[in-house]
């Protein structure tokens, strides 16, 4: 085969030498840090996926060298793909700027913004895009839309009201799954992700919607308001597993094993594995192994610095030692003279209580319950 | 050498006259200055009988608040305990169940919640962070103890009184600014 072709475009007034079909949002994303437009719906690693949210849009302000016209309107820039000599703004653009804080309004139109009890928050696209663009209060004046609610089995949790139908879990469930049984029922306000009829989620790899739902729409059921992300502690970790990668991050509090999610990069799409293949889990891996013994832990995992997840500071030898107590080694083998343990005193984080041996959420007998055992 | 300062003052170093020698003077002197203390205004106050007004924005103990209905604002969302900087609070979360909605006013709600008041450093942080108007810092302070057992408050310690069961000691636990 010839030399690949090369199209030189600019971004932002950065200029990157690309392959002819990338699209301006891969490009971007190449260059990478804020010149990379922000996407709900698009997800690389999904076929057809893109054109829907309408974030990602940008400012071709030259078509290409050919034909120097820029384009008449602001373009979704995950579907355009580059021409030589493409100048886009992003950042640099107000046209953008002012765009895609309308386009956050839009969204956030019928969203709960109950992110409080949302169990994606910390992690969730959508507050990052409006805590970016978002304005602090809301024109709409009407009743925002509720639903019906779907029961989507015992390990996946479907909020309705928070969905920004992106389409992902359906492409997810196209690709991974020999047969969907989910997608997107009626049109218009009432469309809603949904089962027909009251199906629940069962095959093996679906599961990977938890992780591709860009909001708290689709959450994990095993995890359902034990802890909130940013408290608890991300470990690389795998485990031989004979029909997925076993690649995973485990989110721990201690050594509990509290989550189980694949491991996500900058764009918060699911790393590849060595082979370079996107590294899907099983449903196996990510609600049934809820031990630390299951797993090898490889070390912390690293967490952008912007993330509230990063408050933690997990870093360096974290979870792969425990360290020493030092007390009595300095102090010739003395015992602290007074010492409270705080687990004696407080009644959150019993030592007793183990929430990942519990399948759904706590409720209040799950605390009282084990204090009159102890 | 060039003085480090303008107000430095050289040592006296003359010897004492007979009259200095003899100290009367001085302690005369002081002796006024400590009598004349006995005329002026008194700066304490005899407490805990007599107690000072406190400042409008004074940050005492923490109240978690309820709804005019009576339920628990709450909803463990762990706003307050990452943005605490002494790391003081923690709490456990928990669904609620049908038949406890006259209880918690969200879905999710706090099942344990504990500040530690030897870590607090009371800074407020926690009211400011709640997006729901849950926490807030009350006009008391804890009081003292002789064990550090004490201090981990719980929620029956923090919890504000039922408006609707106990009015009056909700009443006199909102203070009166609030």
């Amino acid at each position: 085969m010839s030399e690949q072709i090369l199209f030189k475009v600019t971004v932002d007034n950065i200029t990157i030498e690309v392959p002819a079909g990338t699209t301006i949002l891969q490009a971007a994303r190449q260059i990478g840090g804020t010149v990379a437009p922000p996407a709900m719906c698009y997800y690389s690693k999904l076929k057809g996926s893109g054109g829907k949210c309408r974030t990602c849009l940008v400012e071709v302000s030259k078509g290409s060298e050919k034909d120097p016209r820029p384009m008449p309107k602001l373009v979704a820039s995950c579907r355009t793909t580059v021409m030589d000599g493409m100048e886009v703004k992003n950042i640099t653009s107000e046209k953008v700027i002012d765009a895609r804080a309308g386009v956050v309004e839009f969204l956030l139109l019928n969203h709960p913004l109950d992110c409080p009890i949302c169990d994606q928050a910390g992690e969730c696209h959508l507050q990052d895009l409006s805590f970016e663009h978002g304005a602090s209060n809301t024109r709409y004046e009407f009743q925002r839309r509720t639903f019906k609610k779907h029961d989507l089995g015992k390990h996946i949790q479907l909020h309705m009201t928070r969905c920004i139908l992106c389409y992902r879990c359906v492409f997810t469930a196209d690709e991974l799954t020999n047969k969907r049984v989910h997608g997107i029922l009626d049109r218009g306000d009432h469309a809603e992700i949904a089962t027909h009829i009251e199906k629940s989620l069962d095959n093996e790899f679906i599961g990977n919607v938890i992780d591709v739902c860009p909001v708290g729409a689709l959450t994990d059921k095993t995890f359902r308001f034990k802890n909130r992300v940013w408290f608890l502690k991300p470990m690389d970790a795998h485990r031989e597993c004979p029909i997925c990668s076993g690649r995973v991050t485990l989110w721990n509090r201690g050594d509990e094993v509290f989550r189980v999610t694949a491991r996500k990069d900058e764009w918060g799409e699911i790393e590849d594995t060595p082979q370079g293949k996107p590294g899907w889990i099983c449903n196996t891996c990510r609600f049934d192994k809820k031990q630390s013994s299951d797993w090898v832990i490889e070390g912390p995992r690293a967490i952008s610095r912007q993330s509230v997840i990063s408050q933690g500071h997990y870093a360096g030898k974290v979870g792969t030692h425990i360290p020493n107590e030092t007390f009595s080694a300095i102090n010739e083998g003395r015992a602290p003279h007074l010492l409270m343990d705080i687990h004696n005193e407080s009644e959150v984080n019993q030592t007793n209580i183990h929430l990942s041996e519990n399948e759904g959420p706590s409720n209040g007998s799950t605390f009282n319950q084990n204090i009159n055992n102890a | 050498m060039q003085a480090l300062t303008h107000q430095s003052i050289a040592v006296n170093r003359k010897p004492m006259t007979f009259w200095e020698r003899l100290y009367l003077i001085n302690i005369i002197k002081g002796m006024m200055i400590t009598f004349s203390h006995m005329f002026k205004k008194q700066p304490t106050i005899r407490y805990p009988e007599q107690k000072r007004e406190f400042s409008p924005v004074f940050r005492g103990l923490h109240v978690l608040n309820r709804d005019e209905e009576g339920r628990e604002k709450c909803t463990a969302c762990g706003l307050c305990a990452v943005a605490c900087p002494a790391e003081a609070i923690t709490m456990e979360a928990a669904e609620r169940m049908e038949g406890e909605e006259n209880l918690y006013k969200e879905e999710k709600y706090a099942a344990k919640y504990e500040i530690n008041m030897l870590r607090c450093i009371f800074c407020g942080l926690c009211e400011e962070a709640c997006p729901k108007d849950a926490i807030y810092l009350s006009e008391t302070f804890a009081p003292a103890n002789y064990t550090r057992k004490g201090f981990i408050y719980d929620k029956n310690d923090l919890l504000i009184p039922n408006p609707i069961t106990s009015a009056a000691a909700y009443e006199q636990a909102k203070g009166v600014q609030a």
